[in-house]
């Protein structure tokens, strides 16, 4: 194998791990918002540290070996119309991918607060946090950026 | 066809769409791989994170995979079903799709029988044999997706 074609595989490879991430946190979008206790709400906790990683390590390594395939490959350029408009993608679903875990930041906080202080019921409040609406909208715009992303680079419009 | 003419050579327009089901779909099989196996993995006998695995597994991985292999055959059927022999890659893929279809079978029937149990109390032994094969499903699928992108010679 080449060396552009190892930059292509890792590239790809990062793509699937963000991917993977995105659909992990779907599944605890949908899951979460059943938690209305902080056992429930903490339980997921783990999980969405696998999915911080996944999307960690593919949203790194999607700009460090595609901007280095872009470079190495000697049939693309940088500043090609399809590759810059992944490179504003992909800033545009970092800056709603950190809204959006702001967003679902809250509930383990309110979690971890109820739970110091003894209340282990049933919360409304807490409930409420796990299914904000904000985060819901920030994690399906961030899955649209995501998929853009996927047609771009599938349909390449101008190479 | 080699790995520079593929990236060199714009694709024929017929071939993108089939194309992105079946990345989209490989995308969604590992992103339910990934939560399964993270769900069973950390559940240490907790029942809420066992379902939440097995149904990831079921509701997520199986779509997943299904999508995957309509988007291959579609793919195939615009001209690689010609090529003989068959590049090193695409048979890689075949390979671990087929594996990968029966190992989830049979983690999803283990599980599924598991899952039943858990109403007596039993049952995470099987599940945990669910998270083993799906961990085996989601190496190989790294693989696949090495061989399918990199397309070794």
């Amino acid at each position: 194998m080449s060396f552009d074609a190892w930059l292509l595989a890792l590239h790809v490879l990062s793509a699937f791990s963000l991917v993977a991430g995105i659909v992990l946190f779907w599944v605890l979008v949908v899951a979460g918002r059943r938690a209305d206790t902080p056992a429930d709400t903490l339980r997921l906790s783990p999980i969405a540290k696998v999915g911080n990683a996944t999307v960690g390590a593919g949203m790194g390594g999607t700009i460090v070996f595609g901007v280095w395939l872009a470079f190495s490959f000697g049939g693309y350029d940088i500043w090609d119309g399809w590759i810059l408009a992944a490179l504003v993608l992909w800033l545009v679903g970092a800056g709603l991918g950190r809204r959006t875990g702001e967003a679902y930041m809250e509930g383990p906080r309110k979690a971890q607060e109820l739970e110091a202080a003894g209340q282990t019921g049933p919360s409304a409040e807490l409930l409420a946090a796990n299914r904000t609406s904000t985060g819901l909208l920030m994690h399906t715009l961030t899955s649209i950026v995501v998929v853009l992303i996927i047609i771009d680079m599938i349909w390449r419009p101008g190479a | 066809m080699s790995l520079v003419a593929i990236l060199a050579i714009p694709r024929p327009d017929s071939w993108n769409f089939p194309l992105f089901v079946h990345v989209l779909g490989a995308m969604i099989l590992v992103g339910g791989l990934v939560t399964a196996t993270s769900a069973l993995a950390f559940a240490r006998g907790d029942v809420r994170l066992l379902r939440l695995g097995y149904w990831s597994l079921l509701a997520v991985s199986l779509p997943g995979y299904v999508i995957m292999r309509i988007g291959a055959q579609w793919v195939v059927s615009k001209g690689w079903d010609k090529v003989d022999p068959a590049p090193t890659w695409l048979d890689i893929g075949y390979t671990v799709a087929d594996a990968g279809a029966v190992l989830m079978l049979i983690a999803l029937v283990v599980g599924g029988i598991g899952m039943r149990q858990l109403r007596q109390g039993k049952g995470q032994g099987l599940l945990k044999a669910s998270l083993i094969i799906a961990v085996l499903i989601l190496a190989a699928a790294v693989v696949a997706i090495w061989a399918m992108a990199g397309k070794p010679d």
